[in-house]
């Protein structure tokens, strides 16, 4: 057979080919769309699953929801306090439990018509509505007859306690005075939502264009999984005060990649945890603009009460006592994050948590031996199961070796997927499990009434009739020492009495922005940044 | 006859795929309203299920799916509330489509010219270069080669950018991240194939005929040395056209692979069901046009129905 001397190769045909159908993909390149930058790009963490403000949970959802939709009260930039937002005031009566709320009489849809106390009665009702199935209608529940109007025990709307009394006059009885009332008109359950849209298009309204907006910016247009893109409401009462015109916010899947687009001058904020790569965190803190502050979250452990070993309150304890959360926040988090005793989160007004259990090794000793385990001894195999996850599984590991070496005791590290790790959390079928709690409203109640006993996210099977009774106490009384004393009282029980969990350390906030180029993005407790009062300033050769 | 038999059996064998994808997504544990934060009132919990038929007995759900599907309705997404499935795929698609396609295009572009010279070039330095070069895009993952791009051409050099959609540049890097698996793979099937036909018995005839060297490779030999590639091309194409996780999430493109993997995590049952029949159709239909299209190159190939 004649050798195959190169018969092909005089010519590059393959070069050739292979660029023609560079070429092709050039085409198909060209025929995608052309995206104009915005005035300002933010990384807003995952995707959001709806923005409707009657449906949704997450923290990036609710962020872009109160641009479009605002209710009686807003969120001031600096603080994240409630301040005036579609009311221009308020008076409250002497026993706090009524609030009557007046209308701007300025105030319209970004499509022109006025907003009106009609309005407002319609969005609470529908978030109470059970057809609506809102999951935070809970937030209404302050509301007299409000539970019993979302659970069907009432079947009539009017009866629940929220009223007009004028075109632009709004009434509210509460069951308790309820101190952070005003906080949560400001949250998104409480929105003002176009009631003729809704009734129009029912589950796809948010689709309606043009979408008539209550807050500072309308919405035009949302791509699943690539951004949302809102354009100043020159209708807003307050637009002389919005800075920017028009805004994207974008979902990532990749914390490298947010990095990656923040730093290439792509976006202009990012500011979501979860989209800050943890394992660059040290070296992100020397950075001026990387912003670290304190955060409305808490992490800790749930011990489930009604299974042994852990249906011992000594064992809890014995656990409690030797877990050095110092050597947890600086070597696995090390964001800076706080290792604390108890469960508030410090900075809530007017509060002041109690310490709960310190680090005592020898006490812990003798309550497991007391318990009926001395050194560990015929202690059962317990687990510690945790949603799969690098920093959760550290975490895992360190606790695990300090339960091995103080007490002589083996836990098994179980790391389970998402929904699973849930469901086994919430069907009591775990035996020491990774929590965590972040606050809707700054009061200790968005911490605390978890644990009462009929609270669907108490998760521990745990129950005292102590506990809840300091809690109603709390929230009957309208007087701010008392009640914070109560709240401390309840707390007490949970981190140092009963100890159904076992606090570790409270979570900080994390945000990349230049404070040279950004101005009105203010770092605060509950991590809520207005859109409408951040401005991004020109500066000479920075695209 | 022989296709239109494989056709018309498309519709029940699409049955089947949604039955079982149905029935095999309840089977993981927890549900698509398992959140961190539950509802202050069980009651608002089961209103949820009821709003969207969970309640229901299983195959009263899936008869009701089967209905919303014969008019063309995929359901609603338990998770993307305010979208259906119809929305999702429909934004998806295209996306994944243009990027799959785009990478197609790189990994035949690529591996066939690579694979066919290493063949023919036997016992040069290039047999060697391009079998090494086919063997490394086989080894190392999307998860590597997409990074070292990002840094070498977008970090680095600032060719490209780092990543998003739209933009005409945007479609280098993960067209080149996609494809570099597949163009190592198809150079392998493509070097394979021609080394065995080189030496099969109609080019002996073909040269001792006389015909020139070139035609002889290029009309009579790669041909039939392209078949391996061809049928290897339908489930690849389908695989390609919708999405890819690693290289979506690196690059933050909206394209399938996010919401295939989303979906089955969060458990977005009606989701997973509508992208697995869109998976699956593809599959089907992408495998018939390979049969196709082997009739055409290879004359001895005949169907009989």
């Amino acid at each position: 057979m004649r050798p195959l001397n190169s018969p092909l190769g005089k010519k590059p045909r393959g070069l050739f080919y292979f660029l023609s159908l560079f070429l092709i993909s050039g085409i198909l390149a060209g025929c995608s769309r052309k995206i104009d930058r915005a005035d300002l790009i933010i990384i807003n963490g995952k995707e959001v699953e709806s923005l409707d403000p009657a449906i949704i949970t997450g923290q990036p959802d609710t962020r872009i929801a109160l641009t479009l939709f605002e209710g009686l009260t807003r969120f001031n930039e600096v603080h994240a306090q409630a301040e005036p937002g579609l009311a221009e005031r308020w008076d409250i009566s002497s026993d706090r439990r009524i609030y009557t709320f007046h209308l701007r009489t300025n105030g319209v849809w970004s499509t022109g018509e006025p907003i009106v106390a009609e309005d407002v009665l319609y969005s609470w009702l529908r978030v109470l509505n059970p057809m609506t199935a809102a999951d935070y209608a809970g937030n209404l529940y302050y509301i007299k007859n409000a539970e019993e109007y979302n659970t069907g025990k009432l079947t009539n709307a009017a009866d629940v306690a929220v009223h007009a009394l004028d075109r632009y006059t709004v009434q509210v009885e509460l069951v308790n005075p309820t101190p952070f009332f005003l906080e949560l008109c400001a949250f998104q359950t409480h929105a003002v939502m176009p009631r003729w849209t809704i009734e129009k298009y029912g589950d796809r309204w948010i689709h309606a264009r043009p979408l008539p907006s209550s807050g500072a910016y309308q919405l035009i247009d949302w791509r699943l999984e690539d951004r949302v893109s809102i354009r100043k409401n020159p209708n807003y009462w307050d637009a002389a005060n919005v800075q920017m015109n028009r805004v994207d916010l974008m979902p990532a899947n990749s914390p490298a990649t947010a990095l990656n687009l923040y730093l290439t001058k792509q976006v202009d904020i990012v500011w979501d945890k979860d989209v800050i790569p943890a394992e660059l965190v040290d070296l992100l803190k020397k950075r001026r603009d990387f912003h670290v502050f304190d955060y409305l979250g808490s992490y800790f452990v749930r011990c489930n009460v009604t299974r042994k070993p852990f249906d011992d309150v000594r064992v809890r304890k014995a656990f409690a006592l030797v877990i050095d959360k110092k050597r947890i926040t600086e070597r696995v988090t090390r964001g800076g994050e706080r290792p604390v005793s108890f469960l508030v989160p410090p900075g809530i007004g007017n509060y002041k948590s109690p310490e709960g259990l310190g680090f005592s090794p020898e006490e812990a000793r003798r309550l497991l031996s007391e318990a009926g385990y001395p050194g560990g001894k015929g202690f059962p195999r317990v687990s510690y199961h945790f949603n799969t996850s690098r920093s959760h599984e550290m975490i895992g590991i360190e606790l695990q070796e300090m339960w091995r070496r103080e007490l002589g005791v083996e836990v098994e590290l179980r790391s389970m997927e998402w929904k699973t790790y849930l469901r086994a959390q919430s069907e009591l079928d775990f035996d020491l499990s990774r929590s965590s709690w972040v606050g809707d409203y700054n009061d200790p109640n968005t911490f605390l009434d978890m644990f009462m006993s009929a609270n669907p996210n108490n998760r521990t099977g745990w129950k005292n009739p102590q506990f809840d009774e300091w809690m109603r106490k709390a929230n009957a009384t309208d007087e701010p020492v008392q009640r914070a004393k109560y709240l401390s009282e309840a707390e007490t029980l949970i981190v140092r009495t009963d100890l159904p969990i076992l606090p570790l350390y409270i979570y900080v906030g994390f945000n990349l922005f230049d404070p040279d180029e950004i101005t009105g993005l203010h770092n605060n407790i509950r991590d809520e940044h207005p859109i409408r009062t951040i401005k991004k300033r020109k500066r000479e050769g920075v695209r | 006859m022989y296709f239109l038999k494989r056709l018309m059996a498309l519709p029940p064998l699409l049955l089947l795929i949604s039955l079982l994808a149905f029935l095999l997504v309840r089977i993981a544990p927890g549900g698509p309203f398992d959140k961190e934060r539950k509802p202050a009132s069980p009651e608002i919990e089961r209103r949820l299920l009821e709003r969207y038929h969970l309640n229901e007995p299983l195959w009263k759900q899936y008869m009701l799916y089967l209905k919303g599907l014969s008019r063309g309705d995929f359901g609603p997404s338990l998770k993307q509330r305010n979208h259906s499935v119809n929305d999702i795929i429909g934004q998806a698609l295209p996306v994944s489509a243009a990027l799959g396609i785009s990478a197609f295009l790189f990994a035949l572009g690529v591996g066939i010219p690579l694979g066919f010279y290493t063949a023919v070039w036997k016992g040069r330095w290039f047999e060697l270069a391009g079998n090494s070069m086919a063997l490394l895009f086989v080894c190392v993952p999307a998860l590597v080669v997409g990074p070292l791009l990002v840094i070498v051409f977008a970090v680095q050099w600032k060719l490209f950018p780092v990543a998003l959609w739209g933009d005409p540049l945007q479609f280098i890097l993960p067209t080149v991240t996609l494809g570099i698996y597949f163009s190592g793979k198809v150079a392998r099937l493509m070097s394979e194939g021609m080394v065995k036909t080189m030496h099969a018995p109609y080019l002996v005839t073909a040269r001792a005929k006389g015909l020139s060297e070139t035609r002889i490779l290029w009309k009579h030999g790669f041909r039939i040395a392209v078949l391996p590639v061809v049928s290897y091309s339908g489930p690849l194409l389908a695989d390609l056209l919708t999405g890819s996780f690693v290289v979506e999430s690196l690059f933050q493109i909206p394209g399938m692979g996010v919401f295939v993997i989303n979906s089955a995590l969060n458990r977005d049952y009606l989701l997973i069901v509508g992208l697995v029949l869109i998976y699956a159709f593809l599959l089907l239909v992408l495998n018939l046009l390979v049969d196709v299209a082997y009739t055409w190159l290879d004359p001895r190939v005949r169907y009989k129905s």
